[in-house]
């Protein structure tokens, strides 16, 4: 047996003449936490409707628990998604959603009651049985569409972007609980979400998806730190990049400019006089770096500092090119001095100065 | 400021429109205001006329509910004049006086002031007058001679006939019996109609439907989908000039003949206008051109010269001497006949 | 302000109860009032209950009353059997930009009045009609039928008159109804079936209710339809108002035949609101 709960090999799906679904094969462990990342109309959508079973691929197989699920009807598949709107019936009570799935298996109502005590007890509603759905708020709909459901015990849990209706707090609020209930229940999700934020912080493994194709499958902080392509750099995590040519490969250097240079890492081969793009996270330059530490070093005016708390940035111009570059700003009062017009020094390491 | 003297201006000119167009509003039978016969006197007299078309049943029903109001001149028949009068006092006396009596039938005149009389005053004249009787496809039913060819199985699923007060009447002679005797015998007169009503659901399914539009009518007869039907004599020979074969029948148990009238409303508004209309009516230019047009005979006291031949060729061959002195003209109803053949027409209608 | 805020609301509220009181309560209690009277041999009008007596003793009345209503309970359903599908489909399976479109179609037999539909109806049915004409031509039958005057035929025409009725708060509910859903039920579960039974019908049920109510009531006040197309076995309950109005000239009779459609009718949406759990102000909502 194998220690897979979802395998997906070479499934297209075409729209008249858009392809919506390019190629993708993944596979998700037992157990973990799989998130599909990608911008909207990346074919995400698409790709979890084929596997709960609304929409059937053109070509190459879906496999749950190593039996392909082709032509099986969503009642029937192993799988239970949670919708987007989580699509709570309004006309059922909480009690009445939950047993939906249990009275359509002829469960007797005896055990039915129990699963559903246990269920929201877990989820941590108990006593919300007799509720209607128009009482509940946003974060209790959720838990009661995930334990509407998990009371089915499905061999994968789907989750549309269940998040993404809740305000900000609660979505925060939601993540960490999500994280938590999946390893208590220890049930295989499969989480699709353009919130970079939510996959990186959920998940085991992370996809990233871009034009129907997975560019890559990888850790959350593989995919920050080591980006294969340079849609997942500037995917993963806030980039700056930079229209670069190869000016020598080894030591790999690339110019932005006729007169400035930067050591970097090329992530793909790259030769003298090839046209790349650069990247550089602004939370990885450093603001007055220390004279003696071997970093690509540069000068830049400041435009305007972005407040935003945690993640204020600075918005500066390289040089005198005009070229703009964004760094983060740590609040740790040793830059409060910093004006618009000033002029600073920054650095940053070889290693993050990534070439695509 | 200025615009409220506009609008006030405005509503004075609209009210005093209403008031100088003076209006004759006429609750008559279709057929009965032919349309160059009122353009005729619009432009002899200046007054509008509003036509609204109505049977005997509403006509009552109309004035009851306002009281004699809401119409200047109304043509109930002779017999639906005197009971409803003296119970509900819908309609003023007819003051003869002023109306052309030498435009009309003398005999006629005096039987409708005879039957119209309450408590001394008469209230109508008489227009027109007509039969009801059997309209025949004398093809396909050439024995349909008598009322009681409605109920004869040779002609199942072509019969077709009013659900009404005339049709049980008709039977009821049809059986050899004469419910006019018994008009005054209320529970004489209930047995017999009983015993039609009893009738007519046994030879229900004989019948296709119940008519209840004339033109309707004439239409399924025209098509063939109706052969013998109880309707008015003129309807019968409006049918004859476009296929021969179709006519009116006087039955042999005696057509049924009645008389429509003018009779002015209690509240009319305009009633020198409605003496005007009535006289205009009946002059016999007039009173032949409605005749010509509708085959009902007319009340008009000279309108023969101006008839076309075939209208008397009609009434020739449809009538011998023996049909005409058959003729069985309503009396005037007594008053709770109705309700009493309204429950057995009900019972008719609903019965399987 | 308090004051002006007052003023503002019987402003608008007096030409409601204005509509309520002259057009609506004066004209019932008149009517009841006539219904209590009966006159007696001297022809003056006197208090009883003779009339409404004679509803229940006179078989032909109550019958008619039960044949009457029990068609418009039978054309309700029918309505709702036909419109139902079509309602989903424009709502559902049909792409928004031609349900509109569609929606308008239906709509568009009822521009003209219900008179000349019927009469429409009654041009291709009857025995020389428009139908008996292609089934000769076609060779299916030898002779015509005739296709009008019975129940089935009045039936049809009151199906048809209520359509409308019907068809415009189904598909406003089912529009409401978010595919999603529809889905989330397949999703756990539940076959098609199922997810009729338990998710569509449930949630579209006051569109089903408000609809019902208008077609029943507008099918048990229908006076044309029957008359026309149901031909000689269709006594129908407003018929016999009317001639117990107009043909007999007995009003207090007719007066109490209304009132008591008035109750009955109520008394049996009352009845089919408690039988399907439902509450008329949601349903009408």
């Amino acid at each position: 047996m194998s220690e897979y709960d979802l395998e997906v090999e070479n499934l297209v799906r075409d729209f008249a003449a858009f392809r919506a679904v390019d190629h993708v094969n993944f596979k998700v462990e037992k157990g973990s936490f799989f998130s599909i990342l990608g911008p909207s109309g990346c074919g995400k959508t698409t790709l979890l409707r084929m596997i709960a079973g609304f929409l059937e691929p053109n070509a190459g197989d879906i496999r749950i628990r190593n039996e392909s699920v082709l032509g099986v009807p969503p009642n029937l598949r192993p799988v239970n998604l949670i919708f987007q709107h989580l699509s709570l019936f309004p006309m059922m009570d909480v009690k009445e959603n939950i047993s939906f799935g249990l009275k359509r298996r002829k469960i007797p109502q005896s055990t039915i009651d129990k699963q559903v005590d246990s269920i929201l007890e877990r989820v941590g509603l108990p006593e919300y049985g007799q509720k209607k759905i128009n009482q509940l708020s946003g974060g209790q709909k959720q838990r009661v569409a995930i334990a509407r459901a998990l009371v089915l015990e499905p061999s994968i849990l789907l989750l549309d972007e269940p998040l993404g209706a809740l305000d900000l707090k609660l979505r925060e609020q939601m993540k960490i609980e999500l994280k938590k209930l999946q390893q208590q229940v220890g049930t295989t999700f499969v989480y699709i979400t353009h919130d970079q934020s939510e996959a990186l912080v959920m998940s085991d493994q992370v996809a990233v998806m871009d034009k129907g194709a997975f560019e890559q499958i990888d850790t959350p902080k593989n995919l920050y730190a080591h980006p294969k392509t340079g849609f997942v750099a500037n995917f993963i995590g806030e980039n700056n990049s930079f229209d670069a040519t190869v000016s020598s490969s080894d030591p790999f250097r690339v110019k932005i400019n006729s007169d400035m240079e930067f050591n970097a890492r090329a992530m793909t081969g790259l030769s003298t006089g090839a046209e790349c793009q650069l990247y550089i996270r602004p939370e990885s330059i450093v603001i007055n770096p220390l004279q003696n530490e071997p970093m690509n070093k540069f000068s830049v005016t400041v435009k305007n500092v972005l407040f935003d708390g945690a993640n204020t940035k600075l918005l500066a111009t390289i040089g005198d090119t005009g070229q703009e570059i964004m760094a983060a700003l740590p609040q740790d009062k040793r830059f409060d001095h910093i004006q618009p017009g000033e002029r600073l020094n920054v650095g940053v390491y070889d290693d993050a100065c990534t070439c695509f | 400021m200025k615009m409220t003297g506009i609008i006030t201006a405005a509503a004075l000119a609209v009210t005093s429109v209403s008031v100088s167009a003076e209006t004759l509003k006429l609750l008559t039978w279709k057929g009965y205001a032919p349309k160059a016969l009122v353009e005729k006197f619009e432009k002899q007299t200046g007054i509008d006329v509003e036509v609204t078309y109505s049977n005997n049943e509403e006509m009552i029903a109309k004035l009851r509910a306002t009281r004699g109001s809401g119409f200047d001149l109304a043509q109930p028949s002779q017999d639906r004049i005197s009971s409803v009068q003296a119970k509900y006092n819908i309609y003023q006396p007819m003051d003869y006086s002023k109306i052309k009596t030498d435009q009309i039938i003398a005999s006629m005149l005096t039987a409708v002031k005879n039957n119209t009389n309450v408590k001394g005053k008469s209230y109508a004249a008489p227009f027109c007058y007509g039969t009801s009787g059997l309209v025949v496809n004398t093809k396909a039913a050439p024995d349909a001679k008598d009322y009681d060819a409605l109920m004869d199985t040779n002609y199942k699923g072509r019969i077709s006939y009013r659900l009404k007060r005339p049709t049980l009447i008709a039977m009821a002679f049809a059986k050899g019996d004469d419910p006019f005797a018994k008009y005054s015998d209320v529970d004489a007169y209930t047995e017999l109609m009983e015993g039609v009503g009893e009738d007519l659901i046994a030879s229900k399914h004989l019948v296709k439907n119940y008519w209840a539009n004339g033109d309707a009518l004439l239409e399924l007869m025209r098509n063939g989908e109706v052969n013998v039907a109880m309707a008015w004599d003129n309807g019968g020979w409006k049918l004859h000039e476009q296929n021969p074969d179709i006519d009116f029948v006087a039955p042999t148990s005696g057509a049924l003949g009645w008389i429509d009238t003018f009779a002015i409303p209690a509240k009319a508004k305009n009633v020198e206008g409605a003496y005007k209309w009535i006289n205009f009516m009946l002059e016999p230019e007039n009173a032949a051109y409605f005749t010509n047009q509708e085959k009902y005979g007319t009340a008009s006291n000279g309108a023969n010269e101006f008839l076309e031949p075939k209208i008397k060729a009609n009434f020739e061959r449809s009538f011998s001497k023996a049909d005409i002195d058959n003729i069985k003209w309503y009396p005037p109803v007594p008053a709770k006949l109705e309700s009493i053949e309204g429950k057995i027409l009900d019972k008719v209608k609903a019965a399987n | 302000m308090p004051y002006a805020g007052r003023l503002t609301l019987y402003f608008f509220l007096t030409p409601v109860l204005l509509w309520l009181f002259l057009l609506i309560v004066i004209p019932h209690i008149d009517l009841f009032v006539i219904s209590m009277q009966v006159e007696n041999d001297d022809g003056d009008m006197v208090w009883s209950l003779l009339n409404y007596q004679a509803f229940f003793e006179e078989k032909i009345y109550w019958m008619t009353f039960v044949r009457t209503a029990l068609y418009a309970i039978l054309t309700t359903l029918l309505t709702f059997i036909i419109t139902f599908p079509v309602a989903f489909y424009i709502t559902k399976v049909l792409s928004i930009k031609y349900s509109g479109f569609f929606t308008i179609l239906l709509l568009v037999p009822f521009w003209v009045s219900e008179l000349v539909r019927i009469y429409g109806w009654m041009i291709l049915l009857r025995e020389s009609g428009v139908f008996n004409h292609f089934l000769l031509q076609l060779g299916l039958i030898d002779v015509p039928i005739e296709m009008l005057y019975n129940d089935i035929s009045m039936v049809m025409g009151l199906v048809y008159t209520s359509m409308l009725f019907m068809v415009v708060p189904l598909i406003s509910s089912l529009e409401g109804l978010d595919d999603s859903l529809i889905e989330a039920a397949y999703d756990l579960g539940a076959s098609k079936p199922v997810i009729f039974a338990k998710i569509v019908i449930p949630y579209i049920l006051p569109g089903i209710t408000s609809g019902s109510i208008v077609v029943f009531m507008l099918t048990l006040g229908n006076y044309l339809t029957p008359n026309l197309m149901g031909g000689k076995n269709s006594l129908w309950f407003t018929e016999q108002i009317y001639n117990e109005f107009i043909a007999s000239f007995n009003w207090n009779q007719g007066a109490a035949f209304g009132f008591l459609l008035l109750v009955l009718s109520t008394f049996i949406i009352w009845l089919g609101l408690k039988l399907t759990r439902q509450n008329l102000s949601r349903a009408l909502s």
